[in-house]
């Protein structure tokens, strides 16, 4: 009778079980710690198991933000960031991150509502063909169309978007599948035969570039942010010591070896330091680790590292001889390359004319700026947060000339402290993605350094924020102008401002008072210090509106179609 | 150049999308595209023919179609020596005067006649696509009414030989 009794109530918990508990359960088993999600019609039958679900959720106030979130959170913790939208509408406001994650290899595992399957295709309310949409811009996308592959699906989704060169990936999910009941299903098994990423690089490629290393007279390492990924800035570090081979960094690898090495070149691209951009354009060996030879980066490839050897180390072959002939491709993880690098112990290359060279370009070409107490040097405001936070900040920026200050005068001592929009150059990115940076690391100091324009395409998440309070230091460089924009004008259009000078901008102080978050306007290196002093310990958020000259430009740059060794503005 | 492409995929929904979405995302040239079921459940075969500068495209192409999670199988078979075939049904003008004229057309070709009608005929010819192209040139003259090309699906031969000029069969 008992025994019966039993079970009956096992078979009835086994029907009970909906399309939605499916899918949180699944993201426990992920270990997911936060989920950033919109609710809405299609995704009501989800969010009614959310209401009872202990997993944290964040409600940003616009999707886009909610996915720009969930990359600061990716890119900070390492794990897969998750995004709940509804159909339609919902599903389309998250169009923008999900090509950021896709350019900058962020994972995402971004669940969309659908419309009922019964009526997918007919035009439905709030009906968009989001796997259409998102085809190109996803590392993997799918619907789900059997409560039964709920499991399955979601283990591949967070396999998929986490391993390999990481990218986001899309599951889109009919509202009556959510809502309908299923037996529940044997654990999941993941079933991807046309997924196998290439982890432990071939030996043999590993001793030609040890040998290539040994002989080089001029050798460069161009670090990525592939380093961030397979988490090898240790052994990065390893390998530069035992072969004392310089080390540049891209926009994106920034933090992966430690800018106070004696070895650090600095930041190479358009925007970077003389010594880094020379140093690629007059080696004769680059070793590319984790990078993918951007355009911003490598500047006119005609002109690229003209006479190097070029050896690359990418988890993702396709990246490999994309843009630059490699003479030495190796394909896998770069923390196993690294490994295997450093165990053959190679002969350190006899360098010494070219590391004095090198050490010349730094001494007579560091960054520059005049400086002034009024108006206030955004260079200088940069130098402040560095200092007050001992350069251990998380350092979140928006896109634009803010972005390049802080690359240079934020020189980051170590991994995943740097969260930017590099590959798509997202306006609106920086202030959600300081929120889930720090959701990320609770205790750490996140900035969210952002222009006056980018901050007004997400300034509605500072209610969360200050929901959640959030001591991110939200710091505006308001130059009154689209400052990259204006920069260019001036340079290639004969300062001709089109639509790029906004001086009537609304009043930061007084838009953070309306989300009862403090703020301070600052006009000088003055007052900048005191305010600084203050607030910087602060558990608590505070947006600091830093009025910053209107006309500085960045420097050094390259001109769009020049060489990296035709920098402009290297010196005053 | 013409290079031929064939991939082993996953038959799931969407994957010819990602595929044709990749070719037009990266600027490729497909000229042509053809899908179907393998002697595996669940595993189709797509063979493309896409027109590219020089081999450096190739190579990408192959490396991008490769990374797609549903693709099981990538290769560029153009330079062995392969079977190439593509089917084509062409609707001809045709009175009963000429029907004769235009069936001596078709026999050197192993086309065939599958529908005639009071003025016209279908023809059905299979073959490679330089074939395919001569014939058609040779029936034009008559009137084509419509014309409907499958793409070419390809197969490595079974035996390839060391040293091959012509990488396409003859017949
Ligand atoms: C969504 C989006 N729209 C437009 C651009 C082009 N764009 C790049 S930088 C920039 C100006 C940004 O101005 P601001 O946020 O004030 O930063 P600043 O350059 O002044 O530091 C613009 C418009 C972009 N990157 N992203």
């Amino acid at each position: 009778m008992l025994q019966q009794a039993a079970f009956t109530k096992v078979e009835a918990e086994k029907k009970t079980v909906t399309g939605a508990d499916l899918l949180l359960e699944a993201l426990k088993k992920e270990e997911v710690e936060v989920i950033f999600g919109y609710p809405g019609g299609a995704v009501l039958p989800i969010y009614d198991k959310i209401y009872d679900c202990d997993i944290m959720h964040v409600l940003p106030r616009h999707e886009q933000g909610g996915i720009h979130a969930a990359e600061g959170y990716a890119r900070v913790s390492g794990k897969a960031g998750v995004v709940i939208a509804t159909s339609g509408p919902g599903a389309t406001n998250v169009v923008t991150g999900l090509a950021d994650a896709m350019m900058d290899s962020l994972p995402l595992v971004v669940f969309t509502g659908q419309v009922a399957t019964g009526v997918i295709g007919t035009d439905a309310f709030q009906e968009a063909d989001i796997l259409g949409i998102t085809t190109p811009i996803t590392k993997y996308n799918c619907q789900i169309r059997n409560i039964e592959e709920i499991p399955r699906i979601i283990k591949e989704a967070f396999h998929i978007a986490t391993t390999g060169r990481p990218g986001p990936v899309l599951i889109d999910f009919p509202k009556d599948i959510a809502a309908g009941l299923v037996e529940r299903p044997a654990e999941p098994e993941i079933s991807l035969p046309g997924y196998q990423p290439t982890i432990e690089p071939n030996y043999l490629q590993i001793r030609k570039l040890t040998e290539a290393v040994s002989s080089a007279k001029r050798p460069v390492i161009l670090a990525g942010a592939g380093i961030l990924f397979s988490k090898a800035s240790d052994l990065l570090l390893e390998y530069v010591e035992q072969q004392k081979v310089p080390v540049v960094h891209t926009l994106l690898g920034l933090g992966g070896f430690p800018a106070d090495h004696p070895l650090f070149l600095g930041l190479a691209g358009m925007h970077g330091c003389y010594t880094a951009n020379m140093a690629l354009y007059e080696c004769d060996l680059l070793v590319n680790i984790g990078a993918r030879f951007d355009d911003r980066l490598t500047g006119n490839l005609a002109h690229f590292a003209p006479n190097a050897t070029v050896a690359h180390i990418d988890i993702d072959p396709a990246e490999i001889g994309k843009n630059v002939p490699t003479a030495i491709p190796v394909v896998g993880d770069a923390k196993e390359a690294l490994t295997m690098l450093v165990k053959q112990e190679g002969k350190p290359p006899e360098h010494s004319e070219w590391m004095q060279t090198l050490e010349g370009y730094k001494k007579e070409n560091p960054y520059w700026y005049e400086n002034s107490d009024s108006p206030l040097k955004p260079q200088r405001v940069t130098e402040m947060l560095y200092e007050k936070t001992n350069g251990e900040g998380i350092v979140v920026t928006d896109v634009g000339q803010h972005q390049m200050w802080a690359a240079q005068y934020y020189p980051l001592k170590n991994p995943d402290r740097w969260v930017t929009s590099g590959g798509l150059g997202t306006m609106g990115f920086g202030l959600p993605a300081a929120i889930g940076a720090q959701i990320a690391d609770p205790s750490a100091t996140v900035i969210a350094i952002l222009g006056d324009a980018g901050f007004q395409m997400s300034t509605q998440e500072l209610a969360v924020i200050r929901e959640m309070n959030l001591p991110i230091k939200i710091a505006i460089f308001n130059n009154r102008s689209l400052g990259m924009v204006r920069q260019w004008q001036q340079i290639f259009y004969q300062e001709r401002y089109s639509h790029s000078k906004i001086p009537s901008q609304p009043s930061f102080v007084k838009l953070a008072d309306a989300y009862d978050i403090k703020a301070y306007e600052i006009n000088s290196e003055q007052e900048a210090e005191k305010i600084l002093a203050e607030v910087m310990k602060d558990k608590e958020p505070v947006l600091l509106d830093f009025r910053v000259a209107e006309n500085e430009n960045v420097y050094p740059m390259i001109a769009p179609g020049k060489g990296l060794h035709e920098m402009v503005g290297v010196k005053k | 150049m013409k290079r031929i492409i064939t991939l082993t995929v996953l038959n799931r929904p969407g994957v010819l999308n990602r595929i044709t979405n990749l070719f037009s995302k990266r600027n490729y040239n497909i000229e042509s595209i053809s899908v179907g079921e393998t002697e595996q459940e669940g595993i189709s075969r797509i063979t493309c023919v896409v027109n590219v500068d020089n081999d450096r495209v190739i190579e990408q192409i192959t490396k991008q179609v490769n990374k797609q999670i549903d693709v099981l199988k990538v290769a560029d078979i153009s330079d062995q020596a392969v079977v190439a075939r593509e089917l084509a049904l062409i609707k001809v003008q045709s009175t009963p005067q000429n029907r004769n004229e235009i069936y001596s057309l078709i026999e050197p070709f192993r086309a065939s006649v599958i529908d005639v009608g009071k003025d016209s005929l279908i023809i059905q010819i299979t073959g490679e696509s330089e074939k395919i192209e001569a014939f058609i040139e040779l029936i034009k003259p008559y009137g084509i009414k419509e014309l409907a090309r499958t793409g070419t699906t390809a197969f490595p031969r079974s035996s390839q030989r060391s040293n091959h000029k012509t990488n396409y069969s003859i017949v």
